[in-house]
């Protein structure tokens, strides 16, 4: 893959750990906007932004339609909307079906960005109990970009990330305690063109 | 490099086509959620190629309504987002209780499940009786639907924690009679809804209305769809009317702003001037 512009992470069950490790941990000038897909009970709108900008000097908030993804910005796909990445590169809300029996859809944010962002897009996939994100990998792939997940035995639930692994060309595989690393790394190869 | 089935060149072309032969208007409409419905559409049917599914919209009336059926969202649920229906029930609709008619249009509503929602609410604060809501969707095929005021048995749990969480006291079947595996709602509650076609797209402004509820529609639209519609509500609502929209949309970046005050809480906005 080229230059990282855009990161996506996708996570069920056991990926909220996985976060509160790599974001503070993260560079605050990071290069690429990276947007957080992550499954959870209808409701609790508000909590996640805010739990998980206490963490980070990076801005944190949620995904707004229309918005235009920003580098060293994290956003937050909202409850109970699928977030797509349109090719001028703002977000747009969807609340169609269920996918996977999820709202939001991993499958949906990596899908629309991948062809968004072709060889220029890194997703990675977390701990998880359902499937959600597989596809979606596999057509980052297809499009050129870069296929992360969680290493399996490293995630609290390995089914998600064991799933990708056996369906789809993954790139690297990592421990959650090494992925800030990665992420700074990407982005630090973008700034300085060493990639 | 294409990898989907149909490129964005190929949406174009199918949305030009349907203008001009339906007068149907999607150019407006954001294209990331179109393209996936229409891929997800073609896939589903199978169809062998571009060609055919061109030939097949602009020429099979029966696929062309699938079509427009398919490629809109129609999601929905009774109370959704209960504390936007508690904000009705506690703080819009008794004011809207001292006008002699009550006029509400729900735009975008789909098969039906709030245009219910709100019949409930009204009879409940004794509001009914005086009540018209007009209930419109580009789409005829859901509009049957909703007339029927039919909906699966199994989704009525759900709904009846919805129901309750916003503040209804009521035992929620008490509306409703099951029919096999239908939930067939009351017909006092049917004969107080007007469902009628109408295009947000194309078509104008029909009456004066005090509350104007269109909840997850521009969400698809661009943001120049979503400017005009914005001014089609401004022109069809009464001063001191109130619009509704979904829990993720605003009109703060419209020239409409200045004229509407917000509630606090929910995404409902009062015309001030």
């Amino acid at each position: 893959m080229r230059n990282c512009e855009a990161l996506i992470i996708g996570g069920s069950a056991g990926s909220l750990e996985v976060l509160l490790k790599v974001l503070p941990a993260l560079d605050t000038d990071l290069a690429f906007p990276v947007l957080i897909v992550i499954h959870r009970k209808n409701g609790a709108d508000s909590l996640l932004p805010e739990l998980l900008s206490g963490r980070t000097r990076l801005t944190v908030k949620e995904a707004e339609e229309k918005e235009l993804l920003l580098p060293g910005v994290i956003y937050i796909a909202p409850s109970d909307y699928h977030v797509l990445v349109e090719m001028d590169h703002t977000l747009s809300l969807d609340y169609s079906e269920k996918i996977n029996y999820s709202r939001p859809a991993i499958d949906a944010s990596f899908q629309t960005a991948a062809e968004v962002y072709q060889d220029r897009l890194a997703c990675i996939l977390l701990s998880g109990s359902n499937a959600d994100g597989v596809d979606g990998l596999k057509y980052v792939k297809d499009w050129g970009g870069m296929a992360v997940i969680q290493n399996p035995d490293n995630a609290q639930v390995a089914y998600m990330p064991n799933q990708a692994k056996s369906q789809v060309k993954i790139d690297h595989i990592l421990n959650a305690e090494d992925m800030a690393e990665f992420i700074n790394l990407l982005s630090q190869s973008k700034r300085y063109g060493t990639a | 490099m294409e990898l989907s089935a149909i490129s964005d060149e190929q949406i174009e072309i199918l949305l030009s086509d349907l203008l001009e032969n339906y007068g149907y208007d999607f150019t407006g409409y954001s294209k990331a959620s179109l393209k996936r419905r229409v891929i997800r559409l073609y896939n589903l049917d199978k169809i062998p190629g571009f060609a055919e599914f061109r030939y097949k919209i602009n020429n099979d009336v029966v696929y062309f309504k699938r079509f427009v059926e398919q490629i809109t969202v129609n999601v929905t649920e009774m109370f959704r987002d209960p504390g936007f229906f508690k904000t009705l029930r506690d703080v819009v609709l008794p004011r809207l209780g001292t006008y002699p008619l009550i006029r509400i249009w729900l735009a975008g509503c789909s098969t039906g499940e709030e245009a219910y929602s709100i019949t409930i609410l009204l009879k409940e604060l004794n509001l009914l009786h005086k009540s018209l809501i007009y209930a419109t969707d580009l789409n005829p095929k859901v509009l049957e639907k909703a007339s029927q005021g039919m909906f699966p048995l199994t989704y009525m749990k759900q709904y009846s924690e919805n129901y309750i969480a916003s503040g209804g006291q009521e035992e929620f079947s008490r509306y409703y009679t099951a029919k096999y595996s239908l939930a067939k709602f009351d017909d006092e509650l049917r004969s107080k809804i007007i469902f009628s076609t109408h295009n947000l797209v194309s078509d104008h402004s029909f009456n004066e209305f005090q509350l104007i509820l269109c909840r997850n529609v521009l969400i698809y639209f661009d943001r120049d769809l979503q400017h005009k519609v914005l001014e089609l509500f401004n022109d069809s609502l009464e001063d001191l009317g109130y619009l509704a929209l979904g829990s993720k949309e605003t009109i703060d970046f419209s020239n409409l702003s200045g004229k509407f005050k917000r509630l606090d809480q929910e995404k409902i906005w009062r015309k001030v001037n």
